[in-house]
C-alpha cells in the first residue's frame, strides 16, 4: 500500500500517453475542430454572399447600345426656322420621340428583315434619347435639318435579353418587349448597330425614374456620400483628438471626468437610428438646415462616428509609454509641449486608422439618413462646395436602399452594382488604414 | 495647432450656416409610395423640358407626407405631398394649426389593385364574397356565424382551384389596405350575408374587415417587391399589387378576375373593375410664386401630354382620370379645395 499513485499495470511513461492525457489532447483537438468550423461557416456566408452580389450585379457594369442615324427635321424641331433657342425649346422630349420612329423604322428598313408582328419597334430604345437629342439639338441649334449618328442606350428588356435576364418565353408574357423586338435586336446585334460595353454612365449619370432603369446612375449619390465624408472628416477628426487628448492627457481623473468616459462608450453602442431622430429634431426642425441636404447627413453621421474617434484615439494615445512623455519632461518641455511634439505623433498612425474606420463606418451607415430626407430621387447634381453641401443630394447606401424597392426587375442589377461599387469604397478605405497602420505604427 | 483646428473648423459651420438661408430654387416632394412612380417619371420629364431643376421626390408614405406638408409655411418645409387616399380632417386641423391654410388637392388618375398568382399556378376569377370568405375570422356556413373553417380555395367556392388559402395582403399601414377593406372585405361582407349576422350577433359593419389570425392571411408592411419575393417563395399563395406594378412584371405574375372582370387600365377607368382607387397630390398653396417652378410642376403633371390616356404615366400603369380637363383648369387657376 505504499505505492498508491502508480497504475497496477506497469511503470508510467513520459512518451506512453496516460488516459488522462489523451483525454486533455482529445479536447483540444475537438476545440481546435469547433474553431475551424466557426471559420468556415463564416468564410461560407462571406462566399454566398460576395457570389450573390457579384452574379446580380456585375451585369451593371456594362450596357446595351443602339446605335441609329437621326434625321432632325426641321418641320418637327424648328417650324419657324429661325434656330431661335426660346422657340425651340418649347418642342418637349415627346416632340422628339417622332425623330427616332422614323429613325427604327428606317433601320429595319436598313436591314431588310421582315419580322412578322413587329410592334412598336421604337420601345427597344430607352426613353432616354428624346432628352439626349433635345439637349444635342439646343446646344447646337444649327444642327436642325442635318442627319446625325447618335449611340442611345437601349431599353432595359433588350439590355436584360443580352444579359440573360430576359429570354424569349419570358418576352412572349411581358407587356413591356415583345420576342420580335429581341429578334429585331438579335438582327441589329449582327449588323453591328447595336453592341454592349462597359457602362460609365453607371458611375457619372444621376438616378432615373422607373420608365428608364437603364439610364439609372450613381452619380449624384457618390457626390453626395463624398460631402458627407468631408463633413464628417472635418468636424469629427478635430473634434475628437481635441476631445480625447484632453481627456486623457490634461483632465483630472475624478467621477466627472469617469462619468464622461463611460458615457462616450455608451454612446457608441446609440443605436444609429437614434442619431437621426436628433438631427431630424434639431438640425432641421430647430437649426432650419434643409432638407435632404448632405450638411444635415454629414452632422448627423459626425455625431454618430465621433464615439469611435475619440476610442481610438485614446487607445492610442495610452499606448505610447510614459517614458516618453517623462523624457520630454525631463529635459525641460511644457505638458503642452510634451502632447503636441511627442505624444501625438507617435500616436497619430493609431488615430488615422481609427478615424478612418469611423469614416468607413459612415459611409455604409442608411438608418439616420432614411429620417433627414436623404431617401430621394434627386436627379440635379450638387453643386460644388461649400454651397453643394446645401444642395438635396442621395447616399450610396440609399441609392441601393431605393432601387430595391423599385417594380422594374431591372432595378435589381443596378442595385446589387450599387452595393459592390460601396464595397469598393470600403475595401479601399479599409486597405488605406491597414497600410497606415502598417507603415507607421512603432511598437514599443 | 489645436486651436487653429478648432478656429478653422468653427468657422466652416458658421460660413456654412450663413449660405443655408440662401433661397431654394427645386420643388420638393414626399409621400405615398404609390404615387412616387409616377411623381419621379413627372420629376424627371419636367427637369428635361424646363429650364428649372429636377423636383426632389421622397416616398415615406401618404400620411407621412401629409403630416411632412402640414409641417408650416416656409423654404424647409416641402411644397407637395403625394398621397394614394384623399387627405383627412385631422391633417388639415393639423396644417390650420402650422399655418397652412390654403391646400389645393389635385386628382390626377387612378390605380387599380389587383390579385396576382405565380404565373406557373393555376387561373384565378375571384369575387368580393370568395375574399371575405377566405380571410375573414367570421363567416356564415349554413346560416350559422362560425369561425372561418376554409382551408382550400375550393372550400371557398368550388370554381376555384383546390390550392390552400395563402393570401399576403398589404399591411395597414398601406393605402392600398383600406381600398382592400372597403371594395373587397366589406363588399364581401355585405354579399355573404356576414354582416346580417354579425349585426345580428351585436357587432358592426367593422368587424366585417376583422382578419383570421391563423397564419392564412399575411400583413405585408413592405412594398409590393416584398410581395413579389414572398410569392417567389410561396407559389401556392396569392398577392395583392398596384396595378402598375403587375404591369411591370407580367412575366412572372397571373392576374385573376374581380367579378369577372380582367384589370387594365380600360377596364379601371370604366369603373368595370370594381378595386380601384383614386391618386392626389396636395399643393401648398403658400409656396406658389414662391419656389420656382412650382406652379410650372403641378401644370405639367397634369397636362394631356403626362397625365393623358397616351402619356407616360398611362404607360406606366396609371389609370388616367376623364375628368381631366376640370383638373387642370383648377390647377391653374389655383383654387384651393373646400373642407372635406
Amino acid at each position: 500500500m505504499t505505492d498508491m499513485s502508480a497504475p497496477s499495470s506497469g511503470k508510467t511513461s513520459l512518451l506512453r500517453l496516460d488516459a488522462r492525457t489523451k483525454k486533455r489532447n482529445a479536447a483540444e483537438r475537438r476545440f481546435r475542430a469547433y474553431g475551424a468550423i466557426c471559420v468556415g461557416i463564416a468564410v461560407v456566408a462571406l462566399v454566398v454572399l460576395m457570389a450573390s452580389i457579384l452574379k446580380n450585379g456585375t451585369s451593371a457594369f456594362f450596357q446595351t447600345h443602339i446605335t441609329l442615324d437621326i434625321e432632325l427635321l426641321e418641320s418637327k424641331l424648328d417650324k419657324t426656322g429661325n434656330r431661335d433657342i426660346a422657340e425651340m425649346s418649347k418642342v418637349s422630349t415627346f416632340g422628339y420621340a417622332p425623330l427616332i420612329k422614323n429613325a427604327m423604322e428606317a433601320k429595319i428598313e436598313e436591314l431588310g428583315v421582315d419580322i412578322e408582328g413587329l410592334k412598336k419597334p421604337q420601345d427597344m430604345i430607352s426613353k432616354e434619347a428624346a432628352a439626349q437629342l433635345r439637349r444635342f439639338v439646343l446646344a447646337n441649334p444649327d444642327v436642325v435639318g442635318g442627319t446625325y449618328e447618335f449611340e442611345f442606350l437601349a431599353s432595359g428588356r433588350i439590355d436584360g435579353y443580352f444579359k440573360g435576364r430576359v429570354t424569349m418565353e419570358s418576352a412572349e408574357r411581358d407587356k413591356n418587349v415583345s420576342p420580335q423586338q429581341l429578334m429585331l435586336a438579335d438582327a441589329m446585334k449582327e449588323e453591328g448597330s447595336l453592341n454592349t460595353s462597359f457602362n460609365w454612365k453607371f458611375i457619372t449619370w444621376p438616378d432615373a425614374s422607373e420608365n428608364r432603369p437603364e439610364a439609372a446612375g450613381l452619380g449624384v449619390a457618390i457626390i453626395g456620400s463624398f460631402y458627407m465624408m468631408i463633413v464628417v472628416l472635418v468636424l469629427a477628426l478635430p473634434i475628437g483628438v481635441a476631445a480625447s487628448i484632453y481627456l486623457e492627457e490634461f483632465a483630472p481623473k475624478n467621477w466627472f471626468t469617469d462619468l464622461i468616459e463611460v458615457n462616450i462608450s455608451n454612446l457608441a453602442a446609440v443605436p444609429s437610428i437614434v442619431f437621426g431622430i436628433l438631427g431630424l429634431a434639431i438640425f432641421i426642425n430647430f437649426a432650419g438646415l434643409p432638407q435632404s441636404a448632405p450638411i444635415v447627413g454629414g452632422l448627423v453621421l459626425t455625431l454618430m462616428t465621433l464615439p469611435t474617434i475619440i476610442i481610438a484615439t485614446r487607445a492610442s494615445l495610452k499606448a505610447v509609454p510614459p517614458s516618453i512623455r517623462e523624457a520630454a519632461l525631463g529635459v525641460g518641455a511644457s505638458k503642452m509641449q510634451t502632447v503636441f511634439h511627442h505624444v501625438l505623433p507617435l500616436a497619430a498612425p493609431g488615430i488615422l486608422t481609427g478615424t478612418i474606420i469611423g469614416l468607413a463606418q459612415a459611409l455604409g451607415e442608411t438608418a439616420p439618413l432614411l429620417l433627414i430626407g436623404m431617401v430621394a430621387f434627386v436627379r440635379e447634381y450638387p453643386s460644388g462646395p461649400p454651397e453643394g453641401f446645401f444642395d438635396p443630394a442621395a447616399a450610396l447606401p440609399v441609392q441601393v436602399y431605393n432601387w430595391t424597392q423599385r417594380a422594374d426587375p431591372a432595378f435589381v442589377e443596378r442595385a446589387s452594382g450599387a452595393i459592390i461599387v460601396l464595397l469598393v469604397f470600403l475595401l479601399v478605405m479599409n486597405l488605406v488604414a491597414i497600410i497606415l497602420r502598417r507603415r507607421f505604427e512603432r511598437r514599443w | 495647432m489645436l486651436h487653429a483646428k478648432l478656429t478653422v473648423s468653427t468657422l466652416a459651420i458658421i460660413a456654412l450656416s450663413a449660405t443655408a438661408s440662401s433661397a431654394r430654387d427645386q420643388v420638393q416632394v414626399a409621400g405615398s409610395s404609390t404615387v412616387l412612380p409616377y411623381a419621379t417619371i413627372v420629376a424627371e420629364a419636367f427637369g428635361e423640358n424646363f429650364d428649372f431643376p429636377t423636383p426632389v421626390v421622397e416616398g415615406g408614405g401618404s400620411g407621412a407626407g401629409r403630416k411632412k406638408m402640414c409641417e408650416g409655411v416656409g423654404e424647409n418645409t416641402i411644397d407637395i405631398a403625394n398621397s394614394s387616399s384623399r387627405i383627412k380632417q385631422s391633417d388639415i386641423d393639423l396644417c390650420g394649426s402650422n399655418g397652412v391654410s390654403e391646400i389645393m388637392e389635385v386628382r390626377f388618375g387612378y390605380d387599380g389593385i389587383v390579385f396576382a398568382s405565380d404565373i406557373e399556378g393555376p387561373e384565378f376569377g375571384f369575387t368580393p364574397s370568395d375574399w371575405y370568405n377566405a380571410l375573414a375570422a367570421k363567416v356564415v356556413v349554413d346560416g350559422a356565424l362560425v369561425d372561418n373553417p376554409n382551408t382550400s380555395w375550393s372550400d371557398v367556392n368550388s370554381a376555384l382551384p383546390d390550392q390552400e388559402i395563402l393570401a399576403f395582403i398589404p399591411g395597414t399601414k398601406h393605402g392600398t389596405r383600406e381600398v382592400f377593406d372597403v371594395k373587397v372585405l366589406e363588399a364581401g361582407c355585405e354579399a355573404t350575408g356576414a354582416l346580417e349576422a354579425l349585426e345580428a350577433a351585436g357587432m358592426s359593419e367593422e368587424d366585417c374587415i376583422t382578419l383570421r389570425t391563423d397564419g392564412v392571411s399575411v400583413d405585408i408592411d413592405g412594398d409590393y417587391t416584398e410581395t413579389l419575393a414572398r410569392l417567389d417563395a410561396n407559389p401556392n399563395s396569392i398577392g395583392v399589387f398596384g396595378l402598375s406594378f403587375y404591369e411591370n412584371n407580367t412575366d412572372k405574375l397571373r392576374v385573376a378576375t374581380m367579378g369577372d372582370v380582367t384589370p387594365s387600365t380600360d377596364t379601371v377607368a370604366s369603373g368595370e373593375y370594381p378595386v380601384s382607387r383614386p391618386l392626389f397630390f396636395y399643393v401648398k398653396k403658400a409656396h406658389l410664386g414662391v419656389i420656382p417652378g412650382l406652379q410650372e410642376y403641378i401644370d405639367f403633371f397634369v397636362s394631356d401630354e403626362i397625365a393623358g390616356p397616351d402619356g407616360p404615366l398611362a404607360e406606366y400603369g396609371l389609370v388616367s382620370d376623364p375628368e381631366l380637363a376640370a383638373t387642370q383648369e383648377m390647377v391653374s387657376s389655383g383654387t384651393p379645395m373646400g373642407g372635406l
